[in-house]
């Protein structure tokens, strides 16, 4: 695996965790408290930095092959919930992934809970709800580092794509203030779930002991293939949906 | 302490295993197919690709038909 792709996967799936990660902080400071809802994204990060600084070299340390299988095996079940849920909201059985409606919600939600001082923290509900938000999806990113990392051989390139991705967003999030619809979260949903699931396919074969026609070109196919099986899906569930909406009407 | 361990359990639950448990329990059932086959002279990369063209429009028509 390059480490042009490498870089690019981690980034892509990171930019899309970071996203709802940023939703949830925005809420929190414009609902509530600016001070305590950083104070929890600094927080969550801090912990979230422990875990990969604890389990990276653990996890480098395991021998490959068997690295390859569990991972591989983690990967594919990712990647085929990732992709059928994009699918699911592409073919339009499923509402699509709204920045703004879960901004508003998280919003009204945080707005009506009553103000409770803790410690150095001015609003304990603010400093729990960005603490958890960005541990929650932190934690999914800390996955995603782990494992193309540890498997590329290259945890130290995941944790730098990652970082910028991270960095990028909240920069972005913190600066206008408002969630980022603009993120075309949907679209980033549906690549990153057809790269978790080639990616999981070829080493997770790899891991139980296959061996791939034309070694890590066959990357060079499968991710192509999935993509173009994932888009037949879409239109073949369109095309129901359209087809049972117009015998009701 | 058994709520806590529950909600525990349910978080890695929907984390790993996520909203459709045949897709998880189709990954472990095809890389154990996987490896018995690689025991044998017959090639066996070809697996899980299968599997994944099967499992995915599966778990999908399980999804519309209950409307996830």
């Amino acid at each position: 695996m390059g480490s042009g792709a490498l870089f690019i996967a981690v980034f892509l799936a990171c930019v899309v965790e970071a996203v709802e990660a940023t939703t949830i902080v925005l809420a929190a400071g414009t609902a509530r408290d600016w001070r305590s809802a950083t104070t929890g994204m600094a927080g969550a990060l801090a912990v979230l930095a422990v875990i990969v600084a604890a389990l990276g070299p653990a996890v480098s340390d395991v021998p490959l092959h068997g690295l390859r299988l569990v991972v591989g095996a983690l990967l594919l079940v990712f990647g085929l919930q990732w992709l059928r849920k994009a699918i699911l909201r592409a073919s339009g059985h499923k509402a699509r992934h709204d920045e703004g409606k879960i901004f508003a919600e998280q919003l009204a939600a945080a707005a009506g809970q009553p103000r409770r001082r803790a410690g150095l923290v001015p609003d304990w509900y603010g400093f729990t709800l960005s603490f958890k938000g960005v541990l929650l999806e932190g934690l999914e990113v800390v996955f995603i580092v782990l494992t193309f990392g540890s498997n590329a051989r290259n945890v130290g390139l995941a944790a730098i794509a990652a970082g910028a991705a991270v960095i990028l967003v909240a920069a972005a999030g913190l600066a206008i203030r408002t969630p980022l619809q603009r993120v075309p979260e949907n679209t980033m949903k549906f690549v990153v779930g057809i790269m978790l699931t080639a990616f999981g396919t070829f080493w997770g074969a790899e891991g139980a002991g296959a061996h791939w026609p034309g070694s890590d070109a066959a990357l060079l196919v499968l991710i192509p293939a999935i993509a173009v099986f994932a888009l037949a899906l879409v239109g073949l569930l369109r095309g129901n949906r359209q087809a049972v909406l117009a015998g009701r009407s | 302490m058994a709520d806590r361990i529950r909600a525990f359990a349910a978080f890695w639950y929907d984390f790993v295993v996520g909203d459709d448990w045949l897709i998880a329990a189709g990954v472990v059932i095809s890389l154990a197919l996987t490896y018995l086959l690689s025991r044998t002279a017959v090639p066996a990369w070809w697996l899980l690709p299968l599997a994944l063209a099967v499992l995915l429009p599966v778990s999908l028509w399980r999804a519309t038909r209950r409307g996830d």
